[in-house]
């Protein structure tokens, strides 16, 4: 799994790489730096004179200098590497979700990709700055202070050697018994969250229920889980500093004992006060060491989580792909299903449609009709091949769809989505989607056929009104007009509308058709509606039902030979208004 | 450096609001902390003892030496014990006290949040607004659990370290705070500047995670336009700019301490310098032991110099968590200070039975409702709640310079149906948010069964009125729970029979778990149109004698809605219902129809009055069939 991600951090090798060899100059000299002290006490004690200290003075001063020159390079090269490699972290899964099929959309929810982005690779680059510092540092630093120990203290290291092992299983099991308990509680600070959000967005239906008191019950209740499990978590990890504390004291203690005796019996001639200093001084940054250690395994293992998220992502690999000698082409606006079922995964029980023969002529209009859930979405979403048919053929221009470019199929098939969005930017920015080197008279023109302009020109800022996050400034007829604006600025063969009339009044809507009609007739026209009244003049309805089609026909026709069809035409015109 | 990072007294305040949480357990911590640093300077002077002891026995012989040493080994041994058992209790105190505060402060948050007026919400990004939970709260984490403890533990040492130079002499106490002004300066170059771009990095992960979010959630609108590349650009942009602040950051972090490190080897060289003169010179020494200038001054003053310094550098490690947890206090601070919803009411919504004609207010739930008004004489007044809804010249604005309605009268008698019809923007929905009072009135009045609206208690107001939006909000849980909502002590049965009339029950049976299924983030694995069904019989449930529809049935096809039409039609019998629909097949059978424009009521009558005026309502109906 880090093997995945470690192929993101490319450019950042270098820094990657110097990064530790700068660590580990930097740890030599700051265990020079105490031998020199030493030799320096040692000096001052024996009564040098000023000339001594200076020289030893300049070649501590060289040594902090070197110390700086490393701590810098170290920490910049460290800094650099890590965010960098978040940086590619980053856009290495943004552009391959770029590159994902709706299939693969469908698999992960929108705000699951959001936490991988942000929080997942912050957590990576966290444990990828420890790494490649303080895992190289430790040791190291381990190391260096126990060899000095050894070489300043002889056999008294030896108490070294109880220590470390102590220390070591003390802070195992700190970790072993920690981590699963930390697993468990991101799990229920992420339900706290989900109920925090659900609280924002649904302030409407809290306050109108009057149910603020119960949530306010509930969120308590969340809470309180929340802070159990971390509370647990949390009083065992504070062991880990009374734990290094007590190795550290009981060194102390030893060493100071056994230091004692033995430089009072050997008269300071094998061992002297400089050395027993020293020594304590390795001690210290032995445990140190060791603690730090175990801080890089406890940010792994947290980051292990994320590194395994992360990875998803990027291991996906889309289910869409282009073929080998595309087709750029598309011919004339005519489309074909032919015997086609199709389910939306592998595991799905269910078809989503089964058995479509359809054939719809260039420039056509057809009008799709069906309940809630008849699979109207689906055979539209066929189209522009943004999923494959599970078995038969989609063709459009008279070749199947697997057989163009993909990008050349959607521009010439243009599809406005149900649940269709605009993004922030002004409303120029948003139309050019459809077309980035529109000109202002292009847009008009679109605008004009959506029915969109009259309110553009009513806005301050007419074309360079600033639309905010998910249109919320404008109403929801009106976005709904936009986005058939920005479909049809790209002049597609094949327009298809899923329900994207919806929020429309009634009149606008038929203004929106006979536009249609008028101004692009050899545009083949597909329209998913929930009115009869905005479908009864196409050439031909789809009457669908549980993912088949039920019966096709003109409008009088179905009215004729469909039940289904005259029952839902009589519930929408029941009043007798019409005259 | 702390200029724009956070206001000025925010640190204050946030102490005091912990001290407000833990009134007994964090005073008895802090002294806890306070002895602990006290306790661990101890073992160094001990230290140094021990050394002057072996110092001047070099040449002793063990059985003289040995008891006294080992006296003061024991003595230390004590010491370390005492700070061991209290840094034990420290740390896991703190552990507890971090995680309850936490806790106090989120609760603290969402039951002021709860309170807010719908305004608020409307104004206010929600992900900003979550942000306060998840990224404010998480650096007040780092502050509470570490950086306090770890300041006032520094804080005590350098105090008793400072001391002890003192004791031993004042002039090379001098020479430590020299080097020591000068680290304070580096301090505040460096690691403001490192503050500085850790707030920046705060603030372009802000950026990148609105970009990922919006770009995430119109990823098929990206597919379908081909938008792909521009998509990416766009983010390579954020993502730079956070790569960048990053960078900076972690970078003047990482460096500050081999800075400071080594400033403190320059200090120790200059203490053993001017040591080294003045034992040569014979200097006078100026302390409080009235020691003079010897090797055992010197000595174990250049170990105390190494302390400090490195003490003081830990207080430097602190900077970034304390800046960034105050700024995030500020935060959470800002919201707390908001205005909470006002309610002056004073009119109740109780259960009442009917005895010898009068109302009496009764305990249990009788389906017949009344509005108690107290009297100041100590008695009440019961009017019997009706649901007869006027509006009387209401006059209403969002924002002071844009006008929404204007001189809104209109009449909803108990069992009518009242429809609103016009364009959007023309302030259908704004009627409703007036009258459960989310919005307040500028002018004008409403009332309820005679009585102002204004008089009457928000909550009992809300619970006498059903509301169902076009936007369904459902809640993580199973179906049934999300239909009980209406009524929590609704019976299975009871929501069962809602959903029936909602027309919900077909598709709930067919779900994989029927009505215990669960319903993940506000109902992803149902369509628009199912999770409204959910929502028309959650207010079915709570049997509300006013209904509001705000384009309840927009996402459900035509032969649908007529059954659910039916279905609140029988509820509703006798009752008040506004539908908002833009569907003239959804308000056809309405009693009363307002067609409103620009937030003026121009057209008002049924059905077939209005097509008879043959005014907009006509154009707006007639308009839909001139294609025939």
């Amino acid at each position: 799994m880090w093997k995945i991600l470690t192929k993101s951090i490319r450019e950042y090798k270098k820094p990657s790489v110097l990064a530790p060899a700068f660590v580990s100059m930097e740890v030599v000299i700051e265990c020079i730096i105490p031998f020199i002290t030493a030799q320096l006490v040692n000096q001052i004690k024996a009564g040098c004179g000023v000339d001594t200290i200076l020289k030893y003075g300049l070649l501590l001063l060289a040594m902090a200098g070197f110390s700086l020159l490393f701590g810098r390079l170290s920490g910049t090269a460290c800094a650099t590497a890590a965010s960098g490699f978040a940086r590619n972290l980053r856009r290495d899964m943004f552009h391959s979700i770029q590159s994902f099929s709706f299939e693969n959309i469908d698999r992960f929810p929108p705000s699951s990709l959001v936490t991988r982005l942000t929080t997942d690779v912050t957590n990576v680059q966290m444990a990828y700055m420890m790494i490649i510092r303080v895992a190289i540092r430790s040791p190291l630093m381990l190391i260096f202070a126990v060899i000095m120990a050894f070489i300043m203290g002889g056999r008294l290291a030896l108490i070294f050697a109880f220590a470390i092992p102590f220390l070591g299983t003390g802070l195992y099991l700190i970790i072993r018994k920690a981590f699963p308990i930390f697993k468990r509680v991101f799990r229920k600070y992420d339900a706290l969250n989900r109920s925090i959000q659900e609280n924002i967005q649904g302030i409407r239906v809290v306050k109108s229920f009057v149910r603020e008191a119960y949530e306010k019950q509930k969120f308590e209740k969340a809470a309180e889980d929340v802070r159990m499990e971390f509370t647990a978590a949390e009083k065992i990890l504070a062991f880990s500093s009374p734990i290094m504390q007590f190795c550290l004291y009981i060194n102390m203690v030893l060493i100071l004992t056994f230091g004692a005796y033995t430089i009072i019996s050997t008269q300071g001639l094998h061992f002297n006060v400089g050395q027993l200093s020293s020594l304590m001084v390795y001690s210290f940054q032995t445990l140190v060491s060791l603690m730090m250690l175990s801080m890089v395994f406890v940010m792994i293992t947290i980051a292990n989580e994320s590194a395994h998220r992360i990875a998803e992502v990027l291991q996906e690999k889309s289910t869409l792909v282009n073929p080998e000698n595309p087709v750029y082409d598309v011919k004339d606006g005519s489309v074909d299903f032919s015997g086609v079922s199709f389910r939306y995964s592998e595991k799905a029980e269910r078809m989503a449609l089964e058995h479509i023969d359809l054939h719809i002529r260039s420039g056509e209009t057809i009008g799709i009709l069906g309940g809630t859930g008849s699979s109207k979405t689906s055979l539209v979403q066929l189209i522009p091949r943004l999923y494959d048919a599970t078995e038969g053929v989609v063709k459009v221009g008279g070749l199947g769809v697997q057989a163009y470019d993909i990008s050349a199929l959607r521009n010439q098939v243009s599809m406005v989505l149900q649940n269709n969005l605009l993004f922030s930017g002004t409303i120029k920015e948003n139309l050019r989607w459809g077309n980035p080197l529109a000109t202002d008279e292009e847009m008009r023109e679109a605008c004009r056929l959506a029915q969109a302009d009259d309110f553009i020109a009513q806005f301050p800022d007419g074309y360079d009104t600033h639309i905010e996050q998910g249109g919320t400034n404008i109403s929801g007829g009106q976005k709904q007009r936009l986005c058939i604006a920005r479909a049809l600025l790209k002049k597609p063969k094949i327009l298809i509308l899923d329900d994207s009339t919806s929020a429309v009044d009634t009149h606008t809507d038929a203004k929106i058709r006979k536009a249609f009609r008028d101004y692009i007739p050899d545009t083949t026209k597909i329209v998913i509606a929930q009115r009869v009244a905005s479908v009864q003049d196409a050439d031909r309805i789809v009457l669908m039902d549980k993912g088949g089609i039920v019966a096709v026909g003109t409008h009088e026709e179905l009215l004729e030979k469909s039940e289904i069809y005259r029952e839902v035409y009589e519930s929408q015109n029941k009043a007798g208004g019409r005259q | 450096m702390k200029r724009g990072m956070y206001k000025k007294g925010t640190a204050k305040r946030l102490l005091k609001t912990l001290f407000q949480f833990h009134p007994v357990a964090l005073p008895l911590i802090t002294l806890c902390i306070v002895f602990t640093a006290a306790v661990s300077s101890m073992p160094s002077i001990f230290m140094q003892n021990i050394i002057a002891v072996l110092e001047q026995n070099q040449g002793g012989d063990w059985a003289h030496v040995g008891s006294q040493i080992l006296r003061l080994v024991s003595i230390l041994a004590v010491l370390y014990m005492v700070s061991l058992a209290s840094s034990l209790v420290y740390n896991r105190a703190m552990a507890v006290i971090t995680q309850a505060s936490l806790k106090k402060m989120r609760e603290k948050l969402f039951n002021k949040m709860e309170g807010l007026p719908v305004r608020y919400f409307d104004t206010h990004p929600h992900g900003d607004i979550m942000s306060h939970y998840t990224n404010d709260i998480d650096t007040l984490r780092q502050f509470i659990s570490q950086s306090m403890p770890q300041l006032l533990i520094s804080a005590i040492t350098i105090l008793t370290l400072f001391s002890i130079m003192i004791y031993y002499s004042v002039w090379m106490a001098g020479v430590v705070l020299g080097g020591v002004a000068f680290m304070l300066l580096v301090i505040r170059k460096v690691g403001g500047n490192s503050a500085k771009y850790f707030i920046r990095q705060q603030r372009s992960l802000g950026k990148a995670e609105g970009y990922i979010e919006e770009m995430m959630n119109g990823q098929k609108v990206i597919k379908v336009f081909c938008h792909e590349e521009e998509t990416k650009a766009g983010f390579d942009a954020v993502n730079d700019d956070l790569f960048h602040n990053s960078e900076q950051a972690n970078t003047f972090a990482n460096i500050l301490a081999p800075i400071l490190m080594n400033i403190g080897n320059l200090i120790y060289v200059a203490v053993a310098m001017a040591g080294g003169i003045f034992l040569l010179t014979k200097a006078h020494n100026l302390s409080i032991s009235g020691l003079v200038f010897s090797i055992s001054v010197v000595v174990p003053f250049l170990n105390i110099t190494r302390q400090f310094c490195g003490n003081i550098n830990q207080v430097s490690q602190q900077l970034n968590a304390v800046i960034m947890g105050l700024a995030g206090a500020d935060r959470i601070f800002a919201v707390l200070d908001e205005a909470s919803e006002e309610d002056a009411g004073h009119i109740m919504l109780v259960n009442s039975k009917e005895e010898n004609g009068a109302l009496v207010e009764c305990a249990e739930r009788t389906e017949l409702w009344a509005w108690k008004e107290p009297l100041p004489d100590g008695t009440a007044r019961y009017t019997r709640l009706a649901g007869d809804v006027r509006l009387r010249e209401v006059n209403f604005h969002y924002a002071e310079d844009k006008s929404v309605l204007h001189h809104i009268t209109l009449f909803a008698e108990p069992g009518q149906k009242v429809a609103f019809v016009g364009a959007t923007g023309a302030g259908k929905t704004t009627i409703t948010n007036l009258l459960n009072r989310f919005y307040d009135i500028a002018d004008g009045e409403i009332s309820y069964d005679g009585i102002n609206i204004n008089k009457i208690k928000k909550s009992d107001l809300r619970r006498a009125i059903g509301l169902v939006l076009q936007d369904t909000n459902l809640f993580t849980g199973t179906v049934i729970d999300n239909i009980r909502y209406g009524r929590l002590d609704a019976t299975d049965a009871e929501c069962e029979t809602a959903a029936k009339l909602a027309g919900a029950h077909d598709f709930i049976t067919r779900l994989p778990e029927g009505y215990r299924t669960l319903l993940l983030s506000n109902g992803s694995n149902l369509s628009q149109g199912q999770r409204q069904l959910i929502a028309i019989a959650r207010a079915a449930v709570a049997d509300p004698p006013v209904m509001i529809l705000d384009e309840a049935t927009s996402s459900i096809d035509t032969h649908t809605e007529a059954i659910v039409q039916r279905g609140m039609d029988d509820l509703m019998k006798g009752r008040t219902v506004f539908v908002i629909a833009h569907r003239l097949s959804t308000v056809q059978n309405s009693d009363v129809i307002m067609v409103l424009e620009r937030g003026e009521i121009i057209e008002r009558g049924s059905h077939a009055h209005l097509i008879e005026e043959k005014g907009k309502y006509y154009q707006l109906y007639t308009g839909a069939f001139e294609l025939e």
